[in-house]
């Protein structure tokens, strides 16, 4: 794994067309803004391992390219090759750029590819994507420590009350039994609460 | 203009009053080129939406996750969208989930599974497999075809559908399911864009592919692949696809949309027509369109299909519902049936809330609003699937939206990975 963003100018930039003639004008447009880190797929086959080898900053697509939906079942498949995806599309009204800001998402629709524009552009996809991805991350790890916790507190529960121990010993017992069998206490607080389900 | 309609129900021809005032009733519509955009194209070409007052204008597009971009950043007022697109937007399932729903679904069928021809020879040869096979004795042959690939170390097969929420993607999981293929392990399933899948399977870069019309019949005549289910063998009330449009666009054009149902329900019944197949089928052939052959395109429309280029014909009834059958009402239970295959495959996560979420993607009040109460079925909304003749699913199991959980454990094969809370979004 590369560092991720320490500089804008050092984005990487990974372009996918399988159009040469097209992938070449939008390398040149990138190149001119200042991106000298642009890498160009234009074979489909194999792309996931490609991108997690490449593990670009941004990808690039042609609105016009049909594969962007290629790219939909990828990123619904791997969180880890999921990258924020700049567009481009020649015309465009700036409303709905704005809107794509404003909506905090990682797809942005530029205006052709003047290159004062897509700098910018390209750094908030990034920037955008990154702190989306983020919150979405920290919900989870919330939700997930919120799930975990009160199954631990129903096998503590059902310690207690079948083997008449203190809340303390009941955790401990939990807490021992993981070590040994080297697993989160919640795997064996679920088991608990499983097997308690079927007994009682 | 001047509409060549036998339809009795004139007499809504009278203005509504104009309520609010809701801007220029242009209304922008992104498709993708698929004979199941006919209701939208017709509503536009024939006039249909001049006839309420709308201007349609009419975008194609290439990919579905564009479709769904453009209508969330506001360069599409509605856009033709596959079923399960409003139902994951709803469930923040997706790289740029924004609110979605629709008051009308464009109709159903269309879809159909093809394989490769080399593949089909071997199931053929492996099963001893009729060339009148219906499509669970071909799943069950494809199963005994991948076992034995399994065996000898051979790659399984590559097959490919459209979009990870797209009916192609659940029903060509149903096919394999019920043949006892797992779709997660005993294949590989990839996307490719409709357009390229015939050429995808003659340079043998994908063995299969589950895809809309015209797709399968162009691969069959080409001699490269072999149909061997339709859309009608897995369900037949699957919806296909429906308009989408955002929530607040919704609220905020009330009339508009109101004129655009009634614009799109008179072209439905218009496009159920045989007689005016020819039209329809010219109109679709048209390179702004699906710039396909007219050919094609008329047979698809009848139903007619070859099978394979060696001359197996099959016709289905209906392989196109564009209206009758209450093909255009947004039925909540479909949408609740597409919520159980989302957790049957590990996309969503089994859960009232996303229940509910699930089932306000599709707006049934909408559509009674605009065609009056009486203009939906007379039974629940909320209904059993799959309990009456004519209308199974092909492993005949019966889908009760009051028992999702059940119903999705009683699938014999689905993904073992359970749904992550809060990532979703991958």
């Amino acid at each position: 794994m590369t560092s991720r963003t320490p500089k804008p100018a050092s984005l990487s930039v990974l372009v996918i067309d399988e159009n040469s003639i097209r992938a070449s004008i939008i390398e040149v447009g990138l190149r001119e803004a200042g991106y000298d880190n642009v890498t160009i797929i234009d074979d489909m086959n194999g792309l996931a391992r490609r991108i997690t080898e490449i593990n670009p900053d941004v990808i690039v697509i042609d609105i016009e390219n049909p594969n962007r939906d290629m790219l939909e079942s990828i990123f619904q498949i791997s969180r880890a090759v999921k990258r924020p995806i700049a567009m481009f599309v020649d015309k465009s009204d700036e409303d709905s750029i704005v809107a794509a800001v404003d909506a905090g998402v990682s797809a942005y629709v530029v205006d052709g590819l003047k290159k004062e524009r897509v700098k910018p552009i390209l750094e908030m996809a990034v920037s955008r994507f990154n702190a989306f991805s983020r919150l979405q991350r920290e919900l989870a790890e919330a939700r997930s420590a919120l799930e975990e916790r009160k199954i631990i507190d129903r096998a503590k529960g059902i310690l207690m009350k079948m083997r008449g121990l203190s809340e303390e010993e009941a955790f401990a017992l939990l807490r021992q039994t993981a070590m040994n069998e080297k697993k989160k206490i919640a795997e064996i607080a679920q088991s608990v609460v499983t097997a308690a389900g079927l007994l009682m | 203009m001047v509409m060549t309609m036998n339809d009795s129900n004139t007499s809504d021809l009278a203005a509504p009053p104009r309520t609010a005032d809701e801007g220029s009733r242009v209304v922008r519509a992104g498709f993708i080129p698929l004979v199941d955009a006919s209701v939208l194209i017709a509503t536009a070409e024939f006039g249909f939406a001049e006839r309420e007052g709308i201007k349609l204008d009419l975008v194609k597009d290439v990919s579905w996750a564009n479709v769904r971009d453009r209508l969330a950043f506001g360069q599409f007022d509605v856009a033709h969208m596959l079923s399960p697109m409003p139902v994951a937007s709803m469930l923040g399932l997706g790289s740029n989930p924004s609110p979605t729903i629709t008051p009308f679904s464009l109709g159903r069928g269309g879809n159909a599974i093809t394989l490769s021809t080399r593949l089909f020879e071997r199931m053929t040869a492996t099963a001893g497999l009729s060339e009148t096979a219906g499509a669970l004795e071909n799943a069950r042959a494809l199963a005994m075809v991948i076992k034995d690939m399994k065996a000898r170390g051979e790659t399984v097969p590559t097959l490919a559908m459209t979009y990870p929420f797209s009916s192609h993607n659940y029903e060509f999981r149903y096919w394999l399911a019920a043949g006892g293929i797992d779709p997660e392990c005993d294949v590989k399933l990839v996307v490719v864009p409709p357009p390229l899948t015939s050429d995808a399977l003659a340079a043998g870069a994908i063995d299969g592919f589950c895809v809309g019309a015209p797709w399968n019949m162009v691969a069959s005549e080409r001699g490269v692949g072999r149909i061997v289910a339709a859309k009608q063998d897995i369900w037949p009330s699957a919806p296909e696809k429906v308009l989408g449009m955002r929530p607040d666009w919704t609220e905020s054009h009330t009339e508009t949309v109101s004129r655009l149902v009634v614009a799109l329900d008179a072209a439905a019944r218009w496009c159920d027509r045989v007689e005016n197949h020819d039209a329809l089928a010219a109109a679709l052939a048209d390179p702004r369109y699906i710039a396909a052959p007219v050919q094609i395109i008329r047979h698809v429309l009848a139903g007619e299909f070859n099978l394979d280029a060696k001359g197996n014909r099959r016709v289905i009834d209906d392989y196109f519902r564009f209206h009758g059958g209450f093909a255009n009402y947004p039925r909540p239970s479909q949408a609740l049936w597409i919520y159980s295959q989302m957790v049957r495959w590990g996309q969503a996560e089994m859960s009232p809330a996303n229940a509910r979420a699930a089932a306000s993607a599709y707006r049934p009040d909408l559509y009674r609003t605009a065609l009056g109460g009486a203009s939906g079925p007379p039974d629940a909304d909320i209904r059993i699937e799959g309990d009456k003749d004519g209308d199974r699913f092909m492993d005949g199991h019966v889908f009760d939206p009051a028992h999702l959980a059940d119903y999705v454990s009683g699938f014999a094969v689905r993904s073992i990975r359970p749904a992550t809370p809060g990532t979703e979004d991958a």
